[in-house]
């Protein structure tokens, strides 16, 4: 019995989009976490952590984002850990997170002059603090901008975890589409969604760029 | 009982010997400038005695600390051992303020309030207490050297290293970062430094150091060696420079 396309069904879809924010989040916190911890491995004085952490970007980037799903969702269950897919997705989806911000934030890090090492080294400073007061503070402003455009990539890219089950915005798209078989209004209202979600990220970092850009305003 | 002294250090970047044996010893409250040309190995000098440059052997004992590169060691020579660089190497995302307090609330834990009066007073002392809630970027080469200096000083160093501090910065900007310099000399502040100056190494400096070729090729008090250099290569260093 096909259904109109009607309150109910636009209702549906802003329900699913909540999984689409949740999945991202999940996905930023664990790419954030892996990701800044693949970013300090990639810049430290150790030659093996910086060969691993190359290693882990390199691989990473190097694999479509599916088939870390399909890893952590087929894959796992073969060896007993069987995930749900909510799980799975958070965590494939993370790993891919890392790969890319770990790589944004390693450049924005180099890209901190080396003299202001020199100088807070010269105060005295730990590498940690060297770290926490003088290169972090300098780099978050040069890595704000890529890495709110690779979130935007990331919220997007939740739509492939549709295909495991999870019922976010696309698969409510197509579950809608499937009852209602109104492709074009179904699909544009999932897009505006997804717009909705997207674009004030974008003026978010917009206005962060400028905050941090103050200090350079004289 | 020398406050920096320096034994048969040498210093290879590679296969290249820049230093080839320094000695040196400098008393509490000299002002020693090292002279020479680019290449003479100067500032590679003053770069191994805070650390930021390793050597290839030889001893360096300063401020009390004999030179350690292990990083607990090296910290502690550090907090008695301030360096003020060309390129001045402010903090660009704290005020001049903030740039002063972190080391000593950071390093020596001082409470804020604390830190923030000892910023105001080290501020005070290169005179530039009206800019202390400015960020760098809105200051003027003069102004953000001074700040760098306040910044060493207020880790209250034993020895201050100055590298080529006024090499970036307009003629008219050299004289308030010199005048800064000169009266931390009268307070009976252990003064290094690189320069270029030739009249304020002269007129300040209590010993002139004249390095060549990877050597300290002439040393003594700066008025006798000014007066009557020994050497035909300061002689003519300083016949080429006061052109």
């Amino acid at each position: 019995m096909i259904r109109p396309f009607g309150s109910d069904e636009i209702l549906f879809l802003f329900e699913a989009a909540r999984w689409t924010s949740v999945l991202s989040l999940a996905a930023l916190a664990l790419g954030g976490l892996f990701g800044l911890a693949v970013a300090l491995a990639r810049v430290s004085v150790s030659n093996v952590l910086r060969t691993a952490a190359s290693g882990y970007i390199t691989v990473v980037q190097g694999i479509p984002v599916l088939i870390l799903l399909f890893l952590a969702y087929y894959g796992l269950s073969t060896m007993g850990f069987d995930l749900p897919p909510l799980i799975a997705a958070s965590l494939s989806l993370g790993i891919y997170a890392s790969g890319y911000l770990g790589d944004i934030w390693r450049g924005a890090i180099e890209s901190v002059a080396l003299q202001q090492w020199e100088a807070s080294a010269s105060l005295a400073l730990t590498r940690g603090q060297q770290y926490r007061y003088v290169i972090i503070p300098q780099s978050v402003r040069i890595a704000l901008p890529p890495t709110v455009g690779f979130l935007v990539q990331l919220i997007k890219n939740t739509s492939i975890v549709s295909i495991v089950g999870v019922v976010e915005l696309t698969r409510a798209g197509q579950l809608v589409n499937n009852a209602t078989f109104e492709p074009f209004p179904v699909f544009l209202s999932v897009a505006a969604i997804y717009f909705i979600i997207c674009y004030p990220l974008s003026l978010i970092a917009r206005r962060l760029e400028a905050q941090f850009n103050a200090y350079r305003a004289g | 009982m020398p406050i920096v002294l320096v034994e048969d250090l040498r210093k290879s970047f590679g296969s290249l010997e820049v230093l080839k044996g320094i000695s040196l010893s400098v008393e509490r409250g000299q002002v020693v400038a090292l002279l020479g040309r680019s290449g003479s190995g100067k500032s590679t000098l003053l770069r191994c005695l805070n650390g930021l440059e390793t050597i290839s052997s030889g001893r360096i004992e300063i401020g009390g600390h004999v030179m350690s590169y292990a990083p607990a060691a090296l910290r502690a020579l550090r907090k008695d051992v301030g360096i003020v660089f060309q390129s001045f190497n402010l903090f660009p995302h704290l005020s001049a303020a903030e740039n002063v307090m972190l080391a000593p609330r950071v390093v020596k834990k001082t409470p804020k309030r604390e830190a923030r009066e000892l910023a105001m007073e080290m501020l005070g002392k290169v005179g530039l207490i009206d800019k202390a809630d400015v960020y760098p970027d809105q200051l003027s080469g003069g102004q953000q050297q001074r700040v760098a200096i306040a910044r060493s000083l207020a880790m209250q160093p034993r020895v201050m290293l100055f590298d080529e501090v006024t090499s970036a910065l307009d003629p008219e900007l050299t004289g308030e970062v010199l005048n800064v310099m000169e009266r931390l000399a009268a307070e009976g502040m252990t003064m290094l430094l690189v320069t270029h100056e030739m009249e304020f190494a002269r007129r300040v400096a209590t010993t002139t150091v004249f390095m060549y070729k990877g050597l300290v090729h002439e040393t003594g008090s700066s008025k006798e060696l000014f007066g009557r250099p020994s050497t035909s290569e300061f002689r003519q260093f300083l016949g080429v420079t006061s052109d």
